[in-house]
This record gives structure tokens, C-alpha cells and sequence, in this order.
């Protein structure tokens, strides 16, 4: 049985956003330190370390979980998604984020990330979703400036938007 | 904060965990969804030198009707029985109770039984198996064991799973028919812990309620089918023996208000439940 020794650095290979990337991480490195620091890709924020504000969120084969809750070496073999994968490649921003560019759903942008990533997740399983339920999915995440009005109208214009198109 | 060194040991079955569990003992600590643990490692509150991950064992990822009760396999999420639930329409009061088991984030990795293993006395589902009477099924290398939810919540994070065992499943009675059940909880935020929870079964002759986060585990009571002024008794003695005590979220005095009133408020709906 496979077992990472404590204070060793190991090999952790993943998916990123449909791209294979590779680095080493000791077993206690948390994922969001891993795609900061040794991966490089910093869309991912931290802000409270214990599942609690929701900026760390991404999607994990498909599903959005705290990414400050995760050790790297869990991702091993395994499909991350996160705010940079959002996006085209020529830099066009997805639906979900021109949404929250015309409501206004971001001042400072630290919460944003997360946000956008439970949205990602719960609009593809859920298409058509109710104000009530947006907003209890936008219960996992604190947003300390902008506040939720702007957020969940974004949210419901992009149902809105996938349903007509 | 960042955890002290561990070593990592992903598991590739329940055996090896038990081998893993059987050497290192209380050294060791079984992560499932890390929902709860991660962040107690992050910010040290506790120091295991090695993490056994059982997360990914397909052998545990499992949630099927069996004698009469819902048996929920170690690697179950709680969004994964939800979701469960909601299509068979089977069990009110989990159907109830997990929406407020913290967040849709939260729910899509945290797994029921890691949640009974944690015993985070206002925690929802140690509540319900403790108002239905489950059991935890509960395995270490050289055996198996049933324990009642009666027998197995101790205190505050605090239960009788020895350090070389694991929960392997728990099992949630289904409902009776001629029973009603309904389920409600205080909390200031929704998705944050209860400051106090309430799940309650109402049969042809009895009462049954658990309260939880008021005291040091969640407890319950059974009366006979009482009304009125006796069940106001009844629930104000209640709330003196469950001795809760001040912290920073609500004053005891506080938590005993609401098991009289939101207590009483949710026995009324599961009588009316009843079918
Ligand atoms: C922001 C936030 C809000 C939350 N709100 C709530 C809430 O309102 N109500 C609530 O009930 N919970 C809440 N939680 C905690 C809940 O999400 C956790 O899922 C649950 O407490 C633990 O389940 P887990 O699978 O994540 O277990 P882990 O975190 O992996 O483990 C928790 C503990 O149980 C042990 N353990 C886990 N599985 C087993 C097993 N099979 N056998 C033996 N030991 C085991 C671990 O060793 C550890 O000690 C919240 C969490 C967060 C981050
Ligand atoms: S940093 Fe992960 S939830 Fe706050
Ligand atoms: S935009 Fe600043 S915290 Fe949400």
C-alpha cells in the first residue's frame, strides 16, 4: 500500500484545467499551496485555511470542494479545475464571469474565484435553478465587500442565458 | 495554518486500513472527507503522524436498504445520500436534516459516517441515528461489532470507536408507517452548527425527541403521547437535564427556550406527520 513518508517531497501528476502537470509536494502540503507556489497558477485564493469562507473552492473531478481541505497528494492520477479554466484561451471570460461583470457581482475579487467555481459546478447540474437555491449555494462562501445581491443575479442570468440560448 | 508532517497512506482496501490502523493505532487517524479533520490538522489542534485516506474505496462508497434500515458505507458523501434520498423520497427525517449539514462544498466530500465519527455534539446526523436508534457498524483487524447510537457517542468529539477501528457503516432505521417525523435546528447562518437541533418521531402512543448542541452528545427522550401542559412539563424538565452551559453563541438560559419552544414546535409537525 502506498505510503508517503512524512518531511519527503513526492511526485504529484494531475490535470489542471485539461493540461497534465506535474510537481512534488510533501504529504501535509495543502492543494491550494501546491497550485500557488509549486504549480504557479494563482487564481485559487486562501483566506481562512478551514473550509469556512469558501475562496479556495475548486472542482474536483467535476465537483466543487474546498481546495484548502485537500492535500495535494490526493490529487494525484485525479481532474482539477479552476478559475483559469474558466475562461477561452484567447482570454474571452466564460458567460458566468461577464455575468458578474454587468451586475457588478465583484469589487475586490478575493471571494470571486470560489465563487465562481460553485456556480460552475451547481449551474451544470442544476440549468434552471430558483433564487433560493442559488443562495444556498452562495452559504458556503463569504463575501465581505461586495455583498450577495449582485452575485446571485449573476448567477441567475447566467441560467437564464444558457436556458434562451 | 499548516498541518505538522504526516506520512500519507491511501488505502486500496478496507483490509489494508485495518492492517494500517492495527500498527499505528492512535497515531493514526482514518481521513474520509477531511471536511472536519483537515481543518482541525490546519490548525494543529491535532498532530497525527500518519493519515490513512479511505476516501477513495469503492467498497465503502455505498448506501442500500438492508433489514429495515438505510446502511451508509464509510465512503458515502453526504450530497451522495442526499441526492439518494430525494430520488426514493424515503426518509423524511434524513431528507430533512441533511441540507443543514454544513454547505453544498462541504457535503460534496464530507461523508456521513466521518460525521458520526467526528461527534460534533450539535452535529445533525449523529442526531438522527441517535432519535432513530441506529447503530454504527464498527470493524478492526480481528473483528466486527454493532454498537447502538445510545452506547456510542461519549462527549464532545468523543465516542466508543477504539484507535485500531474504523467505522465501516452506520444504519439509519427506516420509517415505521403510522409514524411522523420532522426535524429543525437554530443556527445563526445557514450551513453554520446549531445551537441547538431537534429531530422527533411521533408514533401511535409515544413521543420520541434528540436534542442536539445543548449538551455534550446529542440525547434523547421517549414519553408516552402527551399534550398541552404535560408536554410543556415534559420539555422544561428536558431542557434542565441536558445542562447546557454558556458559550460564545447563546447563553444556556437561551438553549433552554428553545427546546421548550422550538422543540415542542417540532414534535407538533411530526405528529402531524404521522401517516
Ligand atoms: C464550513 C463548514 C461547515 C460545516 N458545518 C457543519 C454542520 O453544520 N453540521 C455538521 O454536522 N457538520 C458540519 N461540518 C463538518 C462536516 O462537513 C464534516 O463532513 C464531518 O464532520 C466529517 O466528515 P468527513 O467525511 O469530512 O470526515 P473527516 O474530516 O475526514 O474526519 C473527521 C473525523 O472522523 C474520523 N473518521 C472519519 N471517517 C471515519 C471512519 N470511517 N472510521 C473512523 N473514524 C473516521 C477522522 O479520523 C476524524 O477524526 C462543516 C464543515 C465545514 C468545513
Ligand atoms: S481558504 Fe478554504 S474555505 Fe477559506
Ligand atoms: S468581492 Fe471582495 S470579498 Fe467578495
Amino acid at each position: 500500500m502506498p505510503r508517503l513518508k512524512a518531511g519527503q517531497r513526492h511526485e504529484v501528476a494531475f490535470t489542471l484545467n485539461g493540461v497534465a502537470v506535474r510537481g512534488e509536494a510533501e504529504p501535509r502540503m495543502l492543494l491550494t499551496d501546491f497550485l500557488r507556489h509549486v504549480i504557479g497558477v494563482t487564481g485559487t485564493h486562501v483566506g481562512c485555511e478551514h473550509g469556512v469562507c469558501g475562496a479556495c473552492t475548486i472542482r474536483l473531478d467535476g465537483v466543487a470542494t474546498r481546495g484548502c481541505l485537500l492535500f495535494a497528494v490526493q490529487v494525484a492520477g485525479r481532474d482539477v479545475k479552476t478559475v483559469e479554466g474558466l475562461g477561452g484561451s484567447d482570454g474571452r471570460l466564460s458567460p458566468l464571469q461577464e455575468a458578474f461583470r454587468r451586475n457588478h457581482a465583484l469589487q475586490c475579487g478575493f471571494c470571486t474565484a470560489g465563487i465562481l467555481m460553485s456556480l460552475d459546478d451547481f449551474l451544470e447540474k442544476n440549468p434552471s435553478p430558483t433564487e433560493p437555491e442559488v443562495r444556498e449555494v452562495l452559504s458556503g462562501h463569504l463575501c465581505r465587500c461586495t455583498g450577495y445581491t449582485g452575485i446571485v443575479r449573476a448567477a441567475l442570468e447566467t441560467a437564464k442565458g444558457n436556458a434562451d440560448a | 495554518m499548516k498541518p505538522a508532517p504526516f506520512d500519507y497512506i491511501r488505502a486500496g482496501s478496507v483490509d489494508e486500513s485495518l492492517d494500517a490502523l492495527h500498527e499505528l493505532g492512535d497515531e493514526a487517524r482514518i481521513l474520509a472527507g477531511g471536511q472536519s479533520l483537515a481543518a482541525m490538522l490546519n490548525m494543529r489542534l491535532v498532530r497525527p503522524t500518519a493519515l490513512i485516506d479511505i476516501s477513495g474505496l469503492r467498497e465503502l462508497d455505498r448506501a442500500e436498504t438492508r433489514d429495515d434500515a438505510i446502511e451508509v458505507g464509510a465512503a458515502c458523501t453526504q450530497a451522495a445520500l442526499s441526492h439518494r434520498l430525494s430520488r426514493e423520497g424515503r426518509h423524511p427525517l434524513l431528507e430533512a436534516a441533511l441540507p443543514h449539514v454544513g454547505h453544498y462544498q462541504t457535503r460534496s466530500r464530507g461523508t456521513v459516517c466521518g460525521s458520526i465519527a467526528h461527534a460534533d455534539p450539535s452535529a445533525e446526523l449523529p442526531l438522527c441515528l441517535m432519535a432513530l436508534g441506529g447503530e454504527v457498524l464498527l470493524r478492526s483487524r480481528q473483528k466486527r461489532r454493532r454498537v447502538p447510537a445510545e452506547a456510542f457517542f461519549l462527549g464532545v468529539i468523543s465516542t466508543a470507536c477504539a484507535p485500531d477501528e474504523m467505522i465501516e457503516a452506520v444504519r439509519f432505521p427506516l420509517p415505521k408507517p403510522a409514524y411522523g417525523y420532522a426535524f429543525d435546528e437554530v443556527s445563526r447562518r445557514h450551513g453554520d452548527f446549531a445551537l441547538a437541533a431537534f429531530a422527533a418521531i411521533a408514533g401511535p402512543r409515544t413521543i420520541r425527541m434528540a436534542v442536539g448542541g445543548v449538551a455534550d452528545r446529542p440525547v434523547s427522550r421517549e414519553w408516552p403521547m402527551l399534550e398541552g401542559a404535560a408536554l410543556d412539563d415534559a420539555l422544561n424538565a428536558f431542557a434542565w437535564e441536558l445542562r447546557g452551559q454558556d458559550d460564545q453563541h447563546a447563553t444556556a438560559a437561551y438553549r433552554r427556550g428553545l427546546v421548550r419552544k422550538v422543540g415542542r414546535r417540532v414534535i407538533e409537525e411530526a405528529m402531524r406527520c404521522r401517516g
